[in-house]
């Protein structure tokens, strides 16, 4: 490595220690889940600098997108109903820590304790990744020689879709999950946000076209390159959260048709699991000369149902409809 | 080094200038308001000047034109993004400081402004 890239390598891995303190230790909450959003972006150009965009991709969109706008949106909830904020101004000012001095003088010794286990457990850790990095090649000649019968020409989107599918199949089941408990959770009315501004609207007018079109772009692309279903959804989720921000409510009523779009990406992939274990005996076991076009229909309808369930994460529903 | 080449250093170097100039505004102004001309003005011409040297270097049409669109959509949400910023800011209760404010400050308090 040269001394530039390891010199900015080091600058990254110091920015990312020094962010994470100081999200976990700002007092002012606002401040806090704006320094997470930064680390969220310090994290996708960590994650590029391992040559892993995929992730990188993933991780701009949802945990400095997504999560950011779920984090402001619980702050503006406790705002709300926050009945004792002391009157200085500033958005952020108004919530009241969540701890008080007192809590935070006591306590030094356990805090010691703690900060040498994490360092200990960090450097077995860093020993541990860095012999891995060394002496193998891990998967990867594997992965590589099972390339031509997966369907796609991309080793990551191979391994998600096709030789790991079951994985994904649990991990959109957990979204739906997640879903389930926010809405059974959430009995008020949709979040107050205030009446948007014409500049916002404009903006997102000018901006759905695009991201739409980014956001098809980046599933057809998961096939060849970096892409893929969750970060095509993840942007489409955006593009859905910008849409109601700007005034204009993206999503119908949360009827049958909602309801059958949030759980058409679980149900295709079920459904094709099925399929291929009466076709070939196994789960998951696609048919090698229709794998790709299964692994497309498969992306599809999963970027539909993600986006639409990280919008209703943040959106939520109107009380009354989750009946 | 070809000319491309000390153009694209150049504007690189210009581009670290009004970063740097961004966040000494972001850290020394005295609020909300002119935090934001600091950060939107200066840093939105940082990064043009950031793709004009990467661009120099790209190689290839269409990598340059994808990073003038990134350019532009970078332009449209950060001012949409200054607006809003400053709109909330205004209907929380703050005010600009001017010289009034500061005055009035300092006759206020005890001891030397």
């Amino acid at each position: 490595m040269t001394m530039i890239a390891l010199a900015f390598d080091g600058l990254l891995a110091l920015t990312l220690i020094v962010l994470a303190w100081r999200t976990l230790a700002s007092p002012d909450l606002h401040q806090a889940v704006v320094l997470l959003v930064a680390f969220g972006l310090q994290l996708s150009l960590a994650w590029v600098r391992l040559d892993a965009p995929d992730i990188a991709l993933a991780e701009a969109a949802i945990g400095a997108g997504i999560t950011g706008v779920l984090l402001m949106g619980a702050l503006g909830q406790l705002a709300d109903s926050a009945d004792s904020a002391p009157s200085t101004p500033g958005p952020g000012a108004a919530i009241v820590p969540l701890q008080d001095e007192s809590q935070r003088q006591h306590g030094t010794g356990p805090r010691v304790l703690l900060l040498l286990l994490t360092l200990m457990f960090a450097a077995a850790l860093g020993t541990a990744v860095w012999q891995v990095m060394v002496s193998s090649d891990g998967l990867l000649p594997a992965v590589q020689a099972q390339m031509p019968a997966s369907g796609v020409a991309h080793p990551v989107t191979a391994v998600l879709l096709n030789f790991r599918a079951y994985d994904t199949l649990l991990e959109m089941a957990v979204l739906m999950l997640a879903l389930l408990g926010v809405l059974a959770l959430s009995r008020t009315a949709n979040p107050s946000w205030p009446e948007p501004s014409p500049v916002l609207t404009a903006l997102a007018r000018g901006l759905l076209p695009l991201v739409t079109l980014v956001a098809a772009y980046l599933l057809w692309r998961g096939s060849h390159a970096p892409g893929g279903a969750f970060q095509a959804g993840a942007v489409l989720a955006g593009a859905l959260v910008l849409a109601n921000l700007a005034g204009a409510p993206a999503l119908p009523a949360y009827g049958a048709l909602l309801r059958s779009a949030v759980a058409l990406g679980l149900a295709v992939f079920v459904g094709v699991a099925l399929v291929a274990m009466s076709l070939e005996g196994a789960l998951l076991e696609y048919p090698s000369a229709i794998a790709g076009g299964l692994i497309l229909l498969i992306e599809a309808s999963l970027t539909l149902s993600i986006a639409l369930v990280l919008t209703l994460l943040v959106t939520g529903v109107r009380a009354g409809e989750t009946s | 080094m070809t000319l491309i080449d000390v153009v694209s250093l150049a504007s690189l170097v210009a581009c670290a200038g009004f970063f740097l100039a961004g966040t000494v505004g972001l850290l020394r102004f005295p609020d909300v308001y002119t935090r934001l001309h600091a950060l939107t003005k200066a840093d939105n011409l940082g990064l043009g000047l950031m793709v004009l040297g990467v661009a120099l270097q790209a190689g290839s049409w269409a990598v340059a034109l994808k990073l003038a669109l990134i350019w532009l959509l970078v332009l449209a949400a950060s001012t949409a993004v200054s607006h809003l910023v400053a709109r909330a800011a205004l209907r929380a209760g703050i005010l600009p400081v001017t010289e009034v404010s500061l005055a009035r400050d300092a006759s206020c308090q005890p001891g030397p402004p």
